[in-house]
């Protein structure tokens, strides 16, 4: 039996071409940030200024997609006036919903643009239904983006007791911590996703080649060392060895991506609103094949779900584009060691 | 100015627990939060006991709060959590929005806690008409930025800090701790019991970096803002929060107390905690640098 479930594939714009081809290629909904630090991906050379927003809105509209305006950093005591424009802005451009993380700003939003659709970002760390109810009560927000620490059974419990839809992470870059809650970027360099809207970032990084093999720095900490062999990846701090009790391993986590493509049923059946693909900082390449990817698969699971099983050909095209090319289902399910 | 002593972030043996607080009971210490805010799994502790101990540390003329954990995932979270902002006697320290709800629901004054992500007078204004008595500001959070918070501060508000110990800098859903012992986390044999103030995590050239407490990562340098307490009342700082560490926790309250009343120079306080902190100081994020960063120790004439 098809489902009538209507599940929204959201896909990131970190720049218009990108927007166009997640778009071109079947997202429902592609959200991006402003060029600053009012989002969690501000990083150098990524993200829209007004022109190529209103481009971007004027595109995905003109497609039948919907654009969604990630503001989930943490309003900075000075200069919060810049996250009060760029909701302003939000309103004018005619963005079909914000993501928002700080419970002022959403006081805001909903003071000031009463019929501005709310999402609850998942740097606002909402993992329990009476943590997102609160967010419904005092702001009306309409969906919240689970952090990715939940398994499946709690994610569907948590449903069960909210009016609120649910969009989850599916595939791409896997943060062990809870979003918003962490401090670890900011610890080393001064700068954090709550803050800046950045971990571990680029300009912090150093890479050294020594005797004892190619070495990374983030503002001097050593993060990681590798030998000729091995592959040297991005000195994300949780993601790299350390040395606890004489033993050197991944202490907190692999370098590895969420793909969660096997759920796709499950998650239908459940009644996730909306499945996330992580990555505005990728290329438009990258977009573009997850996004074809995900959108066959949601389309063949809808069709028939009992039969939906997951294609070769869409791992191996997922597994090339993953992150230290291994993939995980997360929290979702359990396997950890 | 007050001095509170935070709630315990590590799993201790239950002898070794109590004989901590019946030592703290009897320090200069004016606010106790009490609580596992950390781990649902560690229950040597349970509810009824907490209370119990909150009783007697009330008894024994102390404020006492009731923290709840930070991470909140499933129902039976939920249930402990519905029972601690229910029990109708002492405050609660609200970890997570969903705490905060359920204690606006009822009309209780609570303690916004640092997890709240309380960043911006709007925010701090908006947590205050829900029923925050008190906040804590985020650990991050440096002199400039709480300046603004603050001049705006609703009335009646009281600003706390967390002024020493290994800071909580994350919170995941996946135990480090048995990631450690290559146990899975629900069988994880509790093995934090093992650890008083955590398992050191060192860079591979040695570094003691941050420390891995279960769910909670921590950071291996000891947050101390002792010699900033002159500026911490500038800031209009009203309460100073030590962190509970398994060796010295009292005498080191003690030595705030002093430096507090003026009965001791932080120079000297700061000499003879010295070889009390399990590593080396750091109060970075005060001075809007990174947080492991030491500022003081720059100034200082040794």
């Amino acid at each position: 039996m098809p489902l009538e479930q209507k599940m929204e594939l959201v896909c990131p714009a970190g720049s218009l071409p990108a927007l166009k081809v997640a778009v071109d290629n079947g997202a429902n909904c592609v959200y991006m940030g402003f060029r600053d630090n009012t989002n969690a991906r501000n990083f150098a050379g990524l993200n829209f200024d007004l022109a190529n927003a209103k481009e971007g809105v004027r595109y995905a509209h003109n497609h039948g997609a919907k654009v969604l305006l990630a503001l989930n950093t943490y309003p900075q005591s000075s200069g919060s006036e810049k996250w009060q424009a760029a909701i302003d802005n939000a309103a004018n451009l005619g963005i079909d919903a914000v993501i928002l993380a700080d419970p002022g700003l959403m006081q805001y939003a909903c003071d000031a643009y009463p019929d501005l659709r709310l999402h609850l970002s998942v740097q606002g760390s909402a993992t329990n239904y009476e943590a997102i109810n609160f967010y419904h009560q005092q702001f009306g927000i309409q969906r919240a983006v689970l952090p990715r620490v939940l398994a499946l059974k709690q994610v569907e419990q948590l449903m069960q007791n909210t009016p609120v839809e649910i969009e989850l992470f599916g595939f791409g870059g896997l943060c062990v911590m809870v979003e918003g809650r962490c401090s670890l970027s900011s610890y080393v360099t001064g700068e954090s996703p709550n803050t800046c809207g950045v971990c571990s970032p680029a300009k912090f990084v150093r890479w050294q080649p020594t005797a004892a093999g190619l070495e990374s720095r983030l503002n001097g900490v050593l993060i990681d060392r590798y030998a000729g062999s091995e592959n040297a990846g991005y000195p994300t701090l949780c993601k790299d060895r350390f040395n606890v009790g004489g033993e050197t391993y991944y202490a907190i986590e692999e370098p590895t991506s969420l793909n969660t493509l096997e759920l796709l049923p499950e998650l239908m059946r459940m009644g996730v609103a909306a499945i996330k693909i992580e990555g505005r900082q990728r290329s438009p390449a990258y977009v573009a094949k997850v996004t074809r990817v995900w959108r066959e698969a949601i389309d063949s699971c809808k069709r028939n779900p009992d039969a939906f099983s997951v294609r070769p050909a869409w791992m191996s095209d997922l597994g090339k584009l993953a992150e230290g090319q291994q993939s995980t289902l997360g929290a979702y399910n359990r396997p950890w060691k | 100015m007050k001095l509170a002593l935070g709630p315990n972030q590590y799993y201790w043996p239950l002898d070794m627990q109590q004989e901590f607080y019946a030592a703290v009971a009897n320090t200069p210490v004016d606010i106790i939060y009490l609580g596992e805010t950390v781990c649902s799994r560690r229950h040597l502790m349970r509810l009824t006991d907490w209370l119990e101990l909150a009783q007697k540390l009330n008894d024994a003329g102390k404020e006492v709060v009731l923290s709840t954990q930070t991470l909140i995932e499933s129902e039976s979270d939920l249930k402990t959590l519905r029972r601690i902002t229910g029990n109708q006697t002492f405050r609660v320290e609200a970890n997570d929005m969903g705490a905060a709800r359920l204690l606006n629901e009822q009309g209780i004054p609570f303690v916004a806690g640092q997890p709240l992500n309380i960043y911006n007078p709007r925010t701090l204004n908006l947590m205050a008409k829900l029923g925050a008595m008190r906040w804590v500001l985020p650990v991050e959070m440096s002199r400039e930025a709480l300046a603004p918070l603050q001049s705006a501060r609703p009335a009646g508000m009281e600003t706390e800090i967390f002024a020493y110990g290994r800071m909580p800098l994350a919170f995941s859903a996946r135990c480090f701790t048995a990631r450690h012992y290559n146990l899975p986390k629900d069988d994880c044999q509790f093995r934090c019991i093992d650890h008083a103030d955590g398992m050191t995590l060192k860079t591979r050239e040695g570094e003691a970096f941050l420390v891995l407490n279960g769910i909670q990562t921590q950071s291996a340098k000891v947050y101390n803002l002792l010699g900033e307490i002159r500026g911490l009342q500038e800031a209009g700082v009203d309460i100073l929060r030590v962190s509970p560490q398994a060796f010295h926790t009292s005498r080191i309250v003690q030595l705030f107390r002093e430096t507090m009343d003026g009965l001791t120079t932080p120079q000297q306080a700061l000499h003879g905690m010295q070889k009390l902190m399990p590593e080396a100081a750091c109060d970075g994020y005060w001075h809007g640098k990174p947080g492991l960063e030491r500022s003081y120790a720059e100034n200082m004439a040794d």
